[in-house]
């Protein structure tokens, strides 16, 4: 499907868009959740549409204050006048033309919107299938065709369309990444088509929209567009076996206190700990954040997330280290040791 | 022991009143109340959103914080500001001495105050609902919010809910066979036009919502499994159905504000209302479309591109009645001689926000476009724009408007004038950042945001409008507090006005009109004031014994044993609910079959005169 009347409308949105841009780049904050700042086809076309509308109701919004704005102005009554306003008589043509048109620009409205409904519907050819489940308070993602599952942050080969699948394990929850294209629900028992892409390389910000609990707040996700090579690294990184620690070191005797009481809800690729109920720790260590988008990934943040991560997440489901699960501050060392083999 | 039996005399005749303008006045009293929680709520939320990562409400106390305001507001503030104004005025305007049915109007009232108290008790009880005011079905049930929150929710709105379908089935009769002689449908002011077509909403509209509530009520308490996906239930059957209601709703809280703005601007530019008939249609129209576009709240629920096609366009299709509206109230100012009272200037500033609020409700009605902004702060502006722009403006306009008849003195101008250019102010730059900040990533119903999003500055200017908003709501109260103690006494018709009520003297007596008015034209009380002599020759000879409806405190009681019954089930504590079923039995019962002779009251002499 072309994007045939693309150009003729990107023309005629121009002074709007170039309006916005205006009035917001005077703070010149960097803003990686903004729709204004498209990254991808989608939510280009997406911000094509608000261009247009932006210059269809600015003009009518700008008829209706200065028409508004003379009356209040031009009929207003003089000190001690009490005459009476002459009643107008209905004017036929100009009932009319208030009418029509409106409806007229709102065709003009709704033609783009319909083509871009029904283009945005179906997955592009050569999409990368990737299935992301919502759960209180983070975000899975399943490559289908790759085999990995990781956690959060979500890696994908920079321009390939995306063909994603969105569902939730738990409440309804909703998929956004602004800079990328616009959002789908996370529902439980429905899996939900959302088509993303990217222009190039680059991290785009993204996060939960739909109310789903305590920590909704704290549902953050990070998009990563790689180059070709970059990819290919991360998934070696992600696909290669296994390497237990050394026998003796603090990281072993944090694996094995993993086994007893983290692995029921976290799995980790290679290992027999297999828990679905948390996110995947394969290759932990090279995320960059803890708790979707809660804390920067570090020593020090793992021992505290570790310890209770209730303090940073309220309603968080992973149990306190430090209370329900009854470790000892060593203990927790050596857990965050062996966490931090993970690569 | 004297005080007491003083305050059971003020009191008794509030509790058993059946008289419109009684019952008016407790709406809009108990709304005000409930209004004054919600924005308490609302300043909560803006205090919390002032700076990244502030602690002051978090997690699940922010979620119940924003769930109860939007509750209290749409159904317990402005959609019962909007049944006081209808109760005290509609009647008036029509020539009736009273509804058609007052003991179920009193009912009505009591079910409502029961609801609302039921729902903001989760206040008292420490376990409020933290879902959302669209309590989006999973996230509501046992599983996910154990506490009694919802509960609270569903039975409130439950109750509150069957007061208001009650009251919308009263007005439609009301207004069909109730007017006065002369007084037909195309000779009605606006406002009864608006509250005609709003009730006939509300009859449709509610049931869905009972229906919704049943739903989560059965899920809750009897393991019914609606929702429940693991158990083949499905979860996006409370959203059709809540957005089936929802939608219309929010309708329902701005067709009265239509009506009330066509009054005032034809009132105080002094000139007949332009295009009486496509104001009229409008309305109609808006009413039809907005119960065949419910399903664009769910854009993103993933329901393919030709619902949300069709959707779409059924949602634009609502700009062309409203943007008539609009430029009718333009012809009627044309050529007028325009007062700027209070009352006047919320009229007026309704124009451009709501203008403002329509645009972008067309921007968001573009389903893909609507992908981006949807659940994000582009849309709390959108519908603060349209429900505090929108209605609430017009609200504080019915206020200035109508308080000389209902309380007889005069608001004192000057204190109106600095208390609208606040509020005006205050409103503006609460809310007109917050489309930028949804533009820039912000998602509803978060209690804190990443400090590196750009998102600081915008909050933090949103917060100070809010201060602003309240001082001009301040100024309100004591500009009322000081027109009840010692405002000027009103005179009947203070704004030279055009419709039925300001015939009546000021105090209305409690019969209303001591002979009913003979219409004969549209605007009817100006006419009259035209033509004075039609006023003595127009109407009926006064009669001698007026008959009212007895006072009952049954529909009180009533709703006593519906609150009691809500609390007994959600408590678990059959003691509270079997008495308190049996007394709503009981009052039904009586109040179907029992027997109560009238009042009889004689006009005052010079009135029959």
């Amino acid at each position: 499907m072309g994007r045939r009347h693309g150009r003729a409308r990107r023309a005629a949105e121009a002074p709007a868009v170039a309006l916005l841009a205006l009035a917001l780049s005077g703070c010149s904050v960097e803003r990686p959740g903004s729709v204004l700042a498209p990254a991808g086809p989608a939510a280009r076309m997406e911000l094509d549409l608000l261009g247009l509308s932006l210059v269809v109701v600015g003009a009518i919004s700008a008829a209706v204050l200065l028409v508004l704005l003379y009356i209040v102005v031009r009929f207003r009554a003089r000190p001690g006048d009490a005459s009476e306003g002459a009643d107008n008589p209905g004017v036929t043509w100009l009932e009319v033309a208030w009418t029509a048109v409106p409806a007229g620009l709102l065709v003009l409205l709704a033609v783009p919107s319909l083509t871009d409904t029904f283009y945005l519907a179906k997955p592009v050819a050569g999409g990368m299938r990737v299935t992301v489940v919502g759960h209180q308070y983070w975000w899975e993602y399943r490559y289908d065709d790759l085999g990995l599952v990781t956690a959060n942050e979500l890696h994908v080969p920079a321009a390939r369309p995306l063909d994603l699948r969105v569902t939730s394990a738990d409440v309804m929850h909703e998929f956004w990444v602004p800079r990328l294209g616009g959002k789908v629900d996370a529902a439980p028992g429905r899996r939900n088509f959302l088509y993303l892409q990217s222009d190039g390389p680059g991290v785009f910000a993204g996060e939960c929209t739909q109310l789903c609990g305590a920590s909704h707040a704290h549902m953050l996700t990070t998009v990563y567009a790689d180059t070709p090579s970059a990819f290919e690294a991360w998934r070696a990184e992600l696909t290669k076996p296994f390497s237990p620690p050394p026998p003796g070191s603090a990281a072993a005797r944090g694996m094995q206190i993993f086994a007893a009481k983290c692995a029921s809800c976290h799995a980790i690729r290679g290992t027999a700990f297999k828990g679905a109920t948390g996110p995947d720790l394969t290759a932990l260590m090279l995320r960059k954040t803890i708790g979707a988008g809660t804390l920067e990934l570090n020593r020090e943040n793992l021992v505290r997330w570790v310890t209770d991560a209730s303090v940073f997440k309220p309603g968080v489901l992973m149990p306190s280290g430090k209370g329900k699960l009854a470790l000892t501050d060593a203990q927790i060392r050596d857990v965050v040791a062996f966490l931090e083999t993970l690569r | 022991m004297r005080t007491a039996q003083a305050f059971w005399r003020w009191l008794r005749p509030w509790l058993t009143t059946v008289d419109h303008k009684r019952i008016g006045i407790l709406y809009l009293v108990s709304a005000a109340f409930f209004f004054a929680v919600g924005g308490v709520e609302a300043f909560l939320i803006r205090l919390q959103l002032m700076h990244p990562g502030s602690r002051l409400i978090v997690g699940d106390t922010y979620n119940g914080v924003v769930t109860l305001h939007g509750f209290n507001m749409i159904l317990f503030a402005i959609m019962p500001l909007f049944l006081g104004f209808v109760n005290y005025v509609v009647p008036l305007q029509i020539g009736a001495r009273d509804l058609a049915f007052p003991f179920l109007n009193a009912l009505s009232f009591w079910l409502f105050l029961a609801g609302a108290v039921v729902f903001n008790w989760s206040i008292v009880a420490g376990q409020y609902p933290n879902d959302g005011w669209f309590a989006y079905a999973p996230l509501t049930l046992p599983a996910y919010t154990p506490g009694l929150g919802p509960d609270f929710y569903a039975l409130g709105g439950q109750i509150s809910g069957v007061g208001t379908l009650i009251t919308g089935v009263n007005f439609v009769v009301t207004i069909l066979n109730g007017r006065a002689p002369g007084m037909t449908l195309r000779r009605m002011p606006l406002f009864t036009w608006a509250a005609l077509i709003t009730s006939t909403m509300i009859v449709f509209a509610f049931p869905p919502l009972a229906a919704d509530l049943f739903l989560l009520t059965f899920d809750r308490f009897l393991d019914a499994n609606f929702f429940n996906v693991s158990l083949g239930g499905n979860v996006l059957i409370w959203q059709h159905l809540f957005w089936i209601f929802g939608h219309p709703e929010v309708y329902i809280l701005i067709l009265p504000a239509f009506g009330i703005v066509s009054e005032v601007v034809a009132t105080f530019s002094r000139k007949s209302l332009f295009g009486y008939d496509s104001m009229v249609l409008a309305l109609a129209a808006i009413a039809f479309l907005s119960f065949v576009v419910w399903s664009h709240h769910m854009f993103t629920a993933g329901m393919g591109p030709v619902v949300n096609g069709v959707f779409s366009v059924t949602t634009m299709m609502i700009a062309i009645p409203t943007g008539i509206k609009i430029f009718n109230w333009l012809a009627t100012m044309w050529g007028g001689r325009i007062r700027f009272t209070t009352a006047m200037l919320y009229a007026v500033g309704f124009i451009p926000i709501f203008v403002l609020g329509g645009v972008t409700g067309v921007m968001v009605a573009m389903a893909p476009a609507d992908y981006q902004y949807n659940m994000t702060y582009f849309v709390v502006a959108h519908f603060h724009y349209t429900m505090v722009g929108g209605s609430l403006f017009a609200l504080l306009s019915a206020y200035h408007y109508w308080f000389p008849k209902i309380w007889g003195r005069m608001l004192d101008e000057r204190l109106g004038k600095l208390s609208f250019w606040l509020v005006f102010t205050g409103f503006n730059v609460t809310f007109f950042p917050q489309h930028f900040l949804g533009l820039f990533g912000m998602p509803r119903r978060v209690y804190t945001y990443p400090d590196d999003w750009g998102l600081t500055t915008l909050n933090l200017v949103s917060t100070a409008g809010v201060f602003v908003l309240t001082a001009g709501f301040l100024v309100l109260l004591g500009n009322t507090v000081a027109a009840l103690v010692r405002g000027e006494r009103a005179p009947a018709d203070p704004w030279d006005a055009r419709t039925l009520e300001w015939s009546l003297p000021t105090p209305v007596p409690e019969y209303g009109f001591a002979r009913i008015p003979l219409v004969t034209s549209r605007d009817a009380f100006w006419a009259m004031k035209k033509k004075a002599s039609e006023r003595e020759t127009g109407s009926a000879p006064a009669p001698e014994e007026i008959h009212l409806p007895p006072p009952s405190a049954l529909p009180f009681l009533i709703a006593l044993g519906a609150a009691s019954a809500s609390f007994g089930l959600i408590y678990g504590k059959p003691w509270l609910g079997a008495p308190g079923a049996a007394l709503v039995a009981f009052g039904l019962y009586r109040g179907m079959f029992g027997r109560a002779p009238g009042v009889v009251v004689r006009p005052a002499e010079e009135v029959r005169a």
